[in-house]
């Protein structure tokens, strides 16, 4: 067949299954401003600012317009820019434009637009910062519906990717607001934490809750020893921000800034995931011997478990006693400690749910104190970096604190999807050699797929894994479990798409963030002189140590059936 | 007046227009018909039945004016605001009855949940402006005074 083309501001550009003009003008390397356009999200077409003019003159929204061979369209003309304008305008007076003191000032789309269509003024007056109290009932995220602007990403990203439904469009018209049900506090509605609407929020209608100021405290007190673990998807995540790479592994770095601003020891949370392993594949092969339902839940992910308990109850049990790692690692740190100071932990992390995670009443010590006293995600974190004045790009790399400094590949590949089973197979597999490791990775457990599935040979067993990241994708493979038509012995869950390398609490990104974050920790993993978490000498000396008889208190959970 | 809520009706409603999304409007007008407005009982009790989220639901419930989620009176009076009525002075009506019952924009119900005051587009009674329509029954040619006698008789007929 002959290809075809349409032209786009004079250019010819090849049509290759683009679904609107605006994919195809955005191949062309065209930025066609667009507030509430997503390509993994379902086309709304509301904010308009996506026109282009057509050979008529007529206009027409390019998200929500398919191309059609031979025609032409331009996307900056005259009348383009006076609709572009009068749209922002019409924006900006509806919001509560106090950028100097917004979370997302900097990043904010609205601000980079109106900057970018040189808005010089807003002709209505402004009424938005008077609209409600902010809502900050959630652990995970605030609320601010006068920084709303509609365009429903949250919306269609609480329902589409995450089929989780806690917030819809409510009202009409002028009156028009995003609502959880009865307009209640979100703590209140099935929210599950997972940041996805604040990561796709264009402006700081959805921002992270910022723990950093009590973190702050904590380091100007002499009297207190802090102490933080660093999650695996974290290390891969800062370097647009702070001036490097996307993607580029800066532990190093993110230790040595850690220690520079005044924690006392610093961790690596990649060592209890190889904690998690040890432990969960024993409790795998536990079930596989009759002991316990099948199939396995992975039980890294909060958002997963809060969604699991809200949806679908009978299966909790088939949820991992093992902790996450986060809250393997606490215990360990906050027992272990002998100093006499007070003793505060932290964990730095890409989950917005992980804030809620550590409030649970099921990871609180015997006096019923938190073990994870507070969770920074990788923005808040960014931003201590940068208040602290550490030259982030100019500082030499540092090691953890011991005696707990020893990770491999497999703990550090659990921030993407795939991640946790490919580590869990790397621990069964018979012989642990790079054959091994290389048929593994080929399994089809990599990848940021939203779905995969794979057979692999335990002995004399075949065993059926999926790896589902995405809450959406979960509840349609539990849905084909309870109906009885898939069967798998363990089952990955992330509640983010592509894994915590996308967590609700990293900094925000594109979709080729994602890929460069993938391959960042795969390098990581590479970079390991070990990669099966069996290798870790200190995890089993953790198990055979301090914690020995313990391991069920601190180690493993039973979530409380709602 | 507590109302018990019998989900039978919304069971046969379901069972009439089937358990899908498209079937909600439906569903909400029957429920509405039954209660006289939404209960925020039959929420959760739709949203696990048509696999949707209460947010969902709660949005179409709001979109539409002919929704309540409050108790309505058992005379739920609608005064014509359409360009016919409202040009025949339909609004000296409104703010009639809203001063006789003390009503208001916000508060369009009395406390003894006897008399809704509301407004509508359009009732398609144009020839007899300007029109009230109480529950299903249309009084033409209104003036500010029959309308506050209208209250009494209907009081009477309680």
């Amino acid at each position: 067949m002959d290809k075809e083309y349409m032209i786009i501001d004079g250019i010819k550009v090849e049509l290759n299954g683009e679904k609107n003009i605006l994919e195809v003008a955005r191949k062309a390397g065209i930025d066609i401003p667009a507030f509430c356009y997503d390509p993994d999200l379902s086309i709304y077409g509301a904010c308009r600012m996506c026109l282009v003019e057509n050979e008529r003159g007529g206009l027409d929204a390019a998200c929500s317009t398919p191309p059609r061979a031979g025609t032409s369209v331009k996307t900056n003309t005259p009348k383009l820019r006076k609709h572009r304008k009068m749209i922002l305008e019409l924006l900006l007076a509806n919001h509560c434009r106090d950028c100097t003191t917004c979370q997302k000032s900097g990043k904010c789309k609205l601000q980079e637009f109106a900057y970018r269509f040189n808005i010089e003024g807003v002709r209505f007056p402004n009424t938005a910062c008077e609209l409600g109290a902010k809502d900050k009932s959630s652990l995970s995220i605030v609320r601010d519906s006068s920084k709303c602007i509609l365009c429903g990403k949250c919306v269609r990203v609480c329902n589409e990717i995450q089929n989780v439904g806690a917030i819809d469009y409510a009202f009409r018209g002028s009156k028009m607001k995003i609502a959880t049900a009865f307009d209640g506090d979100i703590v209140n509605s099935p929210c599950v934490g997972c940041g996805q609407c604040a990561s796709v929020c264009p402006t700081g209608a959805i921002t992270v809750r910022d723990d950093a100021d009590k973190v702050w405290d904590a380091l100007g007190d002499k009297n207190t020893e802090v102490s933080v673990q660093i999650a695996p998807a974290v290390r891969v995540a800062l370097g647009k921000e702070l001036g490097l790479k996307e993607g580029e592994n800066l532990m190093g770095k993110l230790v040595a800034s850690l220690k520079e601003i005044g924690f006392d020891k610093v961790y690596d949370t990649s060592l209890t995931a190889d904690m998690t392993i040890v432990e969960e594949a024993a409790e795998f092969v536990e079930r596989l011997n009759g002991k316990g339902k099948l199939p396995m839940f992975t039980s890294c992910c909060p958002a997963w478990i809060r969604f699991a308990e809200e949806k679908y109850p009978e299966y909790v049990e088939n949820i991992s006693t093992c902790r996450s790692p986060m809250q393997m690692f606490a215990p360990v740190i906050k027992e272990t400690y002998t100093g006499d100071k007070k003793h505060i932990h932290v964990a730095i992390m890409p989950c917005t749910a992980k804030k809620f995670e550590a409030s649970r009443d099921e990871f609180k010590n015997k006096a019923g104190e938190p073990y994870v006293d507070y969770v920074l995600t990788t923005q808040e974190v960014i931003r201590m970096i940068k208040e602290s004045g550490v030259r982030f790009n100019e500082i030499a790399d540092a090691k953890v604190d011991e005696p707990y400094g020893m990770i491999t590949g497999a703990g550090v590949i659990f921030g993407v999807t795939g991640g946790v089973m490919e580590a869990v197979l790397r621990y069964v597999s018979a012989t642990q050699d790079k054959k091994a490791l290389d048929a593994i990775a080929l399994s089809g457990v990599r990848g940021l797929d939203g779905v995969k599935e794979a057979t692999v040979k335990l002995g004399d067993a075949e065993i059926k894994v999926a790896v589902v990241s995405g809450l959406a994708n979960a509840s349609a493979l539990m849905e084909k479990i309870k109906n009885g038509e898939a069967f798998y012995h363990l089952v990955e869950v992330m509640s983010c798409p592509g894994g915590c390398i996308n967590g609700g609490g990293q900094p925000v990104g594109e979709r080729e963030a994602k890929c460069e974050r993938t391959k960042g920790i795969y390098d990581a993993d590479k970079a390991e002189e070990l990669q099966f978490s069996n290798q870790n000498t200190v995890v089993k000396e953790i198990l055979t140590g301090p914690l020995k008889g313990r391991e069920h208190e601190l180690l493993h959970v039973h979530y409380k059936h709602k | 007046m507590e109302q018990t809520i019998d989900f039978a009706v919304l069971d046969q409603a379901i069972k009439e227009f089937g358990n899908e999304e498209k079937s909600l409007i439906a569903i909400l007008q029957r429920a509405q018909e039954h209660y006289r407005y939404l209960p925020k009982e039959i929420f959760p009790y739709l949203a696990e039945k048509l696999s949707l989220s209460e947010a969902k639901i709660y949005g179409v419930a709001t979109f539409y004016e002919n929704f309540s989620l409050e108790q309505k009176g058992k005379f739920v009076i609608k005064v014509c605001d359409g360009t016919a009525c409202h040009v025949r002075k339909s609004i000296p009506i409104l703010e009639a009855l809203r001063d006789k019952l003390g009503l208001s924009e916000e508060k369009k119900t009395t406390d003894d949940l006897l008399f809704t005051v509301e407004t509508v587009s359009c009732l398609g009674a144009c020839s007899s402006a300007p029109a009230v329509m109480v529950n299903d029954e249309i009084y033409p040619t209104m003036t500010p005074e029959s309308a506050v006698a209208l209250l009494e008789e209907l009081k009477e007929k309680n």
